[in-house]
This record gives C-alpha cells, structure tokens and sequence, in this order.
C-alpha cells in the first residue's frame, strides 16, 4: 500500500518484534515485554496477533486468519483485509495451504505441520491474573514457580462443583516450567498445543507481551491425579458433515428450543462436505 | 428452517463503511466541515485528540475530530495509529515553561506575584447561561488587549524555592523514558509516570484527581500555579551541535503544590504534583497534577492505601485507547467460549441435580 513498508510495520519495527520472538521460542510459555507499537485496528482486536503476524510474513507466505474458527466472521474478514492490502500477500481458507495462520479463539481442526506458523491474538497473557491483578506479582510468581495459587483455584473448583469450572482459556504448563494462557479457546483444544508439529506464537498488544511454545513442546492443561483433564464438546455430531470429532457451534434455529450444532471450523467443515460427507442437516438441506 | 452458515461479512463491512460515510456527512444540504472551522472553533476538542493521541498537530487533530465525528476517543486513536508509523528523527530539549509566551497564568496561593495574575481567555467566570445570540451568529465583543510584562514571569515553585520551602525539581541524567517504544514496565520511574498521564484519559484521570480531594489518598494540594500559552520546542541536531527551534507549541501547565511533614531525613517542606498537556486543556492538567503526587505517597513514604495512590493500577488503566479497544472488544463474536461455557453450565446443572436430589425432592 503506497506510503506504509510491506505489511505496514517499519523494519526497524519488525526486528524488535522478531528479537522478541526469538527470546520467547528460547523460553517456551514466558511472557515476554515487548515494544507494541499502536496499530490502526482497536486494542483487544488482535493488535498483538497483527504485529507478529506482520513481523513474520514474507511475501511468498500464504495467509489464514480465523475468528472463532472461521474465516467469514467480520474481525477475520477485517485483518485478513488488512494484510491483503498492506502486505499484498497470497490468502486462502484452507488451513493445509496456509503458512501463517492468524487465530482468534481456536486451533484448526486439521492437524498443523511443521512448515507453519500459528499466531494466536491474546487478550489476557496472564494466566494468573483473576487470581493476582497485580503484574508486579504475578511476575515474581512466575520466576519462582510460584503456582499453587492456581492449583489451589482448581482444587476449589473440584471441591465446590465437583470439577473445574474453566471451560476455556484454561491453564496449561509449558515445557513443565511456565504456567501460560492458550488465550480464550475451548479447553477442547488444548491438547492440539501439545507437541504441535508448528510454531505457536502468542502475541498480546494491550499488555504489550509476546510468549510462544516451540514446535514439539509438551504442553500440559494443569489437572490431579484423581481428577484428570477432559475436554467438553456438545454430545451431538455435527449436522452439516456429520463430524463427530470437531469442536462444534450451538445455532439457535427457532423460538421452540430448536438447536442446530455445527462445526465451528468452516474449512473443515467444508473440506469434509466436499469428501461425500453429509450431516442430518445437510440431508434435510439436500432434500428441501 | 434450513441453516444456512453465516456468509458475506466482507460484503457486509464494505456496506457499513458506506453507511458510516454517508451517516458523517449527515444532510448534503448542510455545508461540509471544514478543518480550519474545527481547528478555528472547537480547539478544545483539537486540543484533548492532541494531547490523548499524543501528536501536535491542529490540522491533523481537526481531520480526526471529523473523521471521528466529534467522538474524541475515537479521534486519540486515529491520530495514534498515524504517529506509530512516522520516523524519529530526535528527541527535543525539555520545554522551558518560565520562558512561555503567557497567555493564562494564575496562582491560588498569592494574591499577587511577579508577572501578576493573568486571566486570559478563560470560560471560569462566565455565567453558563445557553448564549441563543451565538446560534445567530452576533457578533463578536472587541477585546482588550495589554503588553504583558515583558521581563518576568518566575514560576511560583521558583519563588517557593528561593526559601527552601519546597522540593526541588529531581532530575536522574537519564534519557527519558518512552511509552510508545518500551512497554511499561515496574517500579515505573517519574519520567514514564508523567508520560502516560499525559497521554492518559481526562475523564479517568479528572475522576482520580477528584477522589484524592474526597480523602482518597488526600495530599492537601494547591494550585500553585496553572499557566498557558505558547513554549518553544528545540532539538539540537548531532551534526550542527547546537539547538534549533523547530517549532512554538500551546501547552498547559499545572504545578499542585502540597503539604508533606517531612520524614526522619527531609524537613517539613512543601512537595509537588505536576501537570503539562499539549493545548489548552486545564481541567486535564490539574487532574494529572493531582494524580502525579499521588502518586508519589509511596516514595515519600506515606501510606499506599487508595486507587490513585496505586501506580500499577492508574497507570494500567488510565489510557483510554487501551481501555476502549478492549471494552469495546467485547462486541466481537465470542461463541467458541460462550458454546464452552453452556456444555459447562449443562453438565455442572446436572452434576448439582445429581447430588442434591432431596433436596429438589423436599421443595
């Protein structure tokens, strides 16, 4: 775009970023401060997912944004238009041809390679701030290894609901060492984070932090021996392709209580459609 | 009802940004704005988009007070996002206030003083009665004009200081610190405090201040002096090794001046909280003089107890491009988590209906 360097960050810029990143690949699951320059799209909007998306694109790479895995939702559409128009690059939908993929909210369902990247958009770096507002805090926590504060949280959640209550952004171990925010998705796709083939990298704009997990790193959801980590998904197959192994979306159909569920990842969705697969949806859809 | 998977929001953005367009010119029979007009006749808007966004500059201010229609937040945000891509090229000498070319300079804490007392073009004693003549157009009252004292205008912590009565100006040799650059970061020294409440929100920080006056956290302030008017801003090039003016800026100025008992190794002496805002923006400039000393309880070792007191918490929360963006970020789809959140709900109801079943039973 004339008058703004390729993908809109000045080099200068992009080389503090990617300095950043390279310490946060040294140590897998720490918060690390960083420069975050203001961007034309609102705090909270993906501004940190932006700039390390922009710090790593090159003009051969292909494109992926997703908001709550997908690739039509307006914030997707937005960013995904941002780096068409400021960068120039390649975009697509399909996740295996994409070699960044920018995130909000969700892991693909198809399982990521080593050639790519995933850039997460964090809201909230720090896992351990409903517990500890103060980032002061909270960082001599980290150093020292500091979590019971969070175990305690969980045995809590146990002893009160019988289970813990987290259902997304829940707490994982990075490398049995920093305790680390996956960012807002479902606890059903935490275990896709561990020994993921791709990069992971996290970037927070607000909070001005960036953290990643290096490809084949172990990363653990924070569970006890008696009561183990489990995902959630609604107990229904998905009713355009039938899926039954995707993280899946609840549409409200009617006024009657009618509930459609469907998977929250478009492309996979799509991807297995075009194999031949069909939901019970997607017969009654077929036969209208 | 077949579903039909959400599509067309590139389609749907394109038509909202027309919409927006269309919703900002509002009647085409109405003259378009321009941006002399803003700049000319809302400089206080052009003045708080300049201070919160950080740049100097009334034209490009008044373009984003009309881009942003009048919405001022939104008007700091836009002139931002247009700083971040600018180069740097210097960093200026600190302004000299004392050398100011007075417009505004009053004291609450001397009847007179050197330079005297100095309205200016202040709305303080008008009577806010709505003025139906200006929605006609009258026209507009002849004014005074004097030579001010040319010589001096000593700024009243100056006068204090020649005494010993109060603290004198601390200074670490050290480049100043950067917001824009390196994230903030704890203990947060004086230089980055002060930045950021210039930056920072007048509504929030005009809330701080007023919650120290309500024994928030309460440092007995003053106003010691508040002046307004144009300062000149130098750099000095590496090449030529010496400074040049490069241009003449209006900025407010706040000096709170506030008891302090002394400690086992100061004497009882006055301290300072201050304030300086690009335009003239005075309200924000006491508020952050407020806010600055209030900030200064812990290292002049009073007790921390208050939120304006609490650096970590005013300055994560006082910049209202963060706060809005991340407010308003609420809006954006969050189904993948609320989904999570109901298969949560389902399954600890039925977990609770499980173990409480006599109870149910006895209702």
């Amino acid at each position: 775009m004339k008058g703004y360097n390729f993908a809109y960050l000045d080099e200068q810029t992009k080389r503090m970023i990617r300095r950043s990143l390279l310490k946060a690949v040294a140590i897998p699951g720490h918060q690390v401060p960083f420069g975050s320059r203001e961007m034309p799209l609102p705090y909270g909007w993906g501004t940190g997912g932006i700039q390390v998306t922009a710090s790593v694109l090159g003009p051969d790479d292909v494109l992926k944004v997703i908001d709550q895995g997908a690739d039509d939702t307006t914030n997707a559409v937005s960013i995904r238009r941002f780096f068409a128009r400021t960068a120039g690059v390649r975009t697509t939908t399909i996740t295996a041809e994409a070699s960044v993929i920018q995130t909000r909210h969700r892991i693909p369902e198809t399982r990521l390679r080593e050639d790519q990247i995933i850039v997460y958009q964090v809201p909230q770096p720090e896992p351990l701030y409903r517990l500890e507002p103060s980032r002061v805090e909270t960082r001599r926590m980290h150093s020292l290894s500091d979590y019971g504060l969070m175990h305690v949280k969980l045995y809590e959640d146990i002893a009160r609901y019988g289970q813990i209550s987290i259902s997304y952004d829940y707490p994982v171990l990075v490398n049995q060492r920093y305790l680390m925010s996956p960012s807002p998705i479902p606890a059903f796709d935490n275990p896709k984070m561990d020994m993921m083939p791709a990069l992971q990298l996290f970037g927070a704009g607000r909070e001005k932090r960036i953290y990643a997990i290096p490809p084949w790193t172990q990363v653990r959801s924070l569970d006890f021996d008696d009561h183990p980590f489990r995902t959630i998904n609604a107990p229904h197959p998905c009713g355009l392709c039938g899926a039954t192994d995707s993280y899946l979306d609840e549409i409200v159909t009617d006024d009657r209580g009618g509930r459609l569920f469907v998977c929250s990842d478009t492309d996979h969705c799509a991807q297995r459609r075009q194999a031949g697969h069909v939901g019970t949806d997607g017969m009654r859809e077929a036969a209208e | 009802m077949a579903y039909v998977a959400v599509k067309g929001g590139e389609r749907a953005i394109s038509n909202a940004h027309a919409w927006l367009a269309q919703e900002r010119r509002g009647d085409s029979t109405v003259p378009d704005l321009t941006l002399a007009q803003i700049a000319n006749q809302l400089g206080r808007s052009v003045d708080r988009a300049m201070g919160e966004g950080s740049l100097y500059d009334r034209e490009l201010a008044a373009l984003a007070v009309k881009q942003a229609q009048g919405d001022l937040i939104e008007a700091a945000f836009l002139l931002r996002a247009y700083r971040t891509t600018l180069p740097r090229f210097a960093h200026s000498h600190p302004v000299d206030t004392e050398a100011m070319l007075i417009e505004r300079r009053v004291s609450a804490v001397f009847k007179d003083l050197p330079g005297g007392q100095i309205l200016g073009p202040t709305p303080d004693y008008t009577h806010r009665l709505l003025d139906f003549g200006l929605a006609d157009g009258v026209a507009i009252p002849d004014c005074a004009t004097a030579n001010p004292d040319e010589a001096a205008m000593p700024r009243v912590t100056d006068i204090l200081r020649q005494e010993g009565l109060i603290e004198t100006d601390g200074s670490s040799g050290a480049p100043p610190g950067d917001l824009t650059r390196e994230p903030l970061s704890f203990p947060a020294k004086r230089d980055v405090r002060l930045q950021a409440l210039a930056r920072g929100d007048e509504g929030f920080l005009l809330g701080l201040g007023y919650s120290t006056q309500r024994g928030y956290g309460g440092s007995h302030p003053f106003a010691g002096e508040i002046r307004m008017g144009e300062v000149s801003v130098e750099i000095e090039p590496a090449e030529l090794g010496f400074s040049i003016d490069i241009a003449d800026i209006v900025v407010t100025e706040c000096q709170m001046v506030n008891q302090f008992k002394g400690s086992k190794s100061v004497p009882p002496q006055f301290t300072r909280g201050y304030g300086l805002v690009f335009g003239f923006a005075e309200r924000k400039a006491m508020a952050m003089a407020l806010v600055d000393r209030a900030m200064r309880a812990e290292e002049l070792g009073e007790d921390v107890t208050a939120p304006a007191q609490n650096v970590e918490f005013v300055l994560y929360h006082s910049d209202n491009v963060e706060a809005t963006g991340f407010v308003e970020h609420l809006k954006l789809p969050h189904y993948v988590d609320f989904q999570s959140e109901l298969q949560n709900v389902r399954r600890m109801r039925e977990e609770a209906a499980r173990t409480r079943p006599c109870a149910e039973a006895a209702e």
